[in-house]
């Protein structure tokens, strides 16, 4: 059992990283979460929170907008997102001519990077990587956004195990939602679910693979 | 006033002793819907909290780009008292929704989430005295529930005078006989106030003893909420 932490539980002497504050050289925790210690290094992973953007992410954003020259997507945050036209596709457009839904349109689901976030949280995305393409078919599920390194596991163990067993092509946001395309998305989708709810537990890979292995047998 | 026995053989009306709290109930996530929730119990006294958010703010204009808005409703149920109570907001809950955002804005990390709003929904489900107090109590447990960054936890209690004695956690018939009530919000790690009340009259040194019992209530309750939110966790293993 991993040790659980509580807003302004003092953790020890050290470097303060991720979920943790510093006051008077002594780090303190700041969200309830699992605490991380790695030599001198201290870190909380939150068990609960909303997903905030951060440049170089890869996230999964649906179209919610489109204006002259740009996209506005919903990206599971308290902020919405822009894609610009010029970020967005490759060739030239006449915007006199095209309209934008042409290229993506209401409602269409992207794999896409922030591409820069400011300090107010103004969020801009980009389609300008190897990954980055429209998703179609398929369902999408929204996770904690704090789980989500837990769902991909060390390295992407968790995710490709998952995808490997039911079959499936599976892509994970940050941004906590997740989509799942192929014949067992049912049951890739349960076990994601099932990842969320026990993320707190050590050794959930082996768990997982087991729960898996049990629904794939009926 | 006069033909009510607040003590007997060194004990209240009640059966506690002079620095005794009511009995404690904290439990976190209670509510489905909500990004964060927490219950608070003192004796007869309920309260419940949700959090929602960091959210987008409506209406747009009380936007703030440094930091998120912390927008707290205090709120009593038409049934949490013996006469009814007009159900909506009225001028005390108002007020008391204005101090409880207070109390727990100096432990908020707000500048994290510009442009956003954090709210907070404080709703009594039974009253019997120290309302407020149980509802800071169940907001700061939801608060952080709902994985909002935090320095620490606020704990409130309250003190006050009955009958000549000083008594700690007024409640039932202490409260509407009593003549001083101190409610009182702590923010245990920097050993500061955040809310400070009082009606009646008292003498100076008589406010620094009722002053100092209700922090050293409050500091009972900082250990039961943080038990609530370790146990939330530790339920979902036993499974």
């Amino acid at each position: 059992m991993k040790e659980i932490v509580v807003p302004g539980e003092f953790l020890g002497e050290g470097i303060s990283s991720f979920g943790t504050y510093k006051e008077d050289g002594k780090v303190y925790s700041k969200t309830v979460g699992i605490l991380n210690k790695r030599g001198n290094e201290i870190r909380v992973v939150p068990l609960n929170g909303v997903y905030i953007p951060r440049r170089g992410d890869g996230i999964i954003a649906i179209v919610k907008d489109i204006t002259f020259s740009m996209w506005i997507l919903d990206i599971n945050s308290p902020y919405t997102a822009v894609l610009s036209l010029s970020e967005g596709v490759e060739e030239f457009v006449d915007l006199t001519k095209t309209d934008l839904s042409k290229y993506y349109n209401y409602d269409d689901v992207l794999f896409a990077k922030v591409n820069n976030v400011t300090k107010s949280k103004t969020v801009q995305l980009s389609m300008r990587d190897r990954l980055c393409r429209k998703l179609v078919g398929g369902r999408l599920i929204k996770v904690t956004p704090t789980k989500v390194p837990r769902v991909i596991g060390k390295a992407g163990s968790m995710v490709e195990m998952i995808k490997k067993k039911t079959g499936t092509q599976i892509v994970v946001g940050q941004n906590g939602i997740i989509w799942v395309k192929g014949e067992n998305q049912s049951i890739a989708i349960e076990a994601i679910l099932e990842i969320e709810r026990l993320s707190h537990i050590e050794g959930l890979t082996d768990k997982i693979s087991k729960f898996l292995d049990e629904k794939l047998k009926r | 006033m006069a033909d009510i026995e607040f003590f007997k053989d060194g004990k209240r009306i009640d059966g506690r002793t002079y620095d005794q709290l009511r009995p404690m109930e904290a439990k976190a996530g209670i509510l489905k819907n909500a990004d964060g929730s927490g219950y608070f119990r003192f004796g007869n006294t309920i309260a419940i909290a949700g959090v929602y958010g960091p959210r987008e703010v409506h209406p747009k204009h009380l936007e703030n780009p440094r930091e998120a808005i912390l927008r707290c409703t205090y709120s009593m149920a038409s049934f949490s008292t013996t006469e009814r109570k007009r159900p909506g907001p009225d001028r005390r809950s108002i007020e008391i929704s204005k101090v409880t955002t207070e109390a727990l804005k100096p432990v908020l990390f707000l500048e994290e989430f510009p442009r956003t709003s954090i709210d907070v929904y404080i709703e009594i489900i039974q009253a019997d005295a120290s309302t407020r107090c149980a509802g800071i109590n169940a907001a700061s447990i939801a608060l952080a529930d709902a994985g909002i960054p935090m320095r620490d936890l606020v704990a409130s209690a309250s003190a006050g005078k009955v009958a000549g004695e000083i008594v700690l956690d007024i409640a039932g018939k202490e409260d509407t006989e009593g003549e001083v009530d101190l409610p009182v919000a702590y923010y245990p790690k920097k050993n500061l106030v955040t809310l400070l009340q009082m009606d009646g009259k008292v003498s100076f040194e008589e406010f620094s003893k009722i002053f100092d019992l209700a922090v050293s209530g409050a500091k009972k309750v900082y250990e039961v909420q943080k038990k609530a939110l370790k146990d939330k966790y530790k339920e979902e293993v036993v499974e």
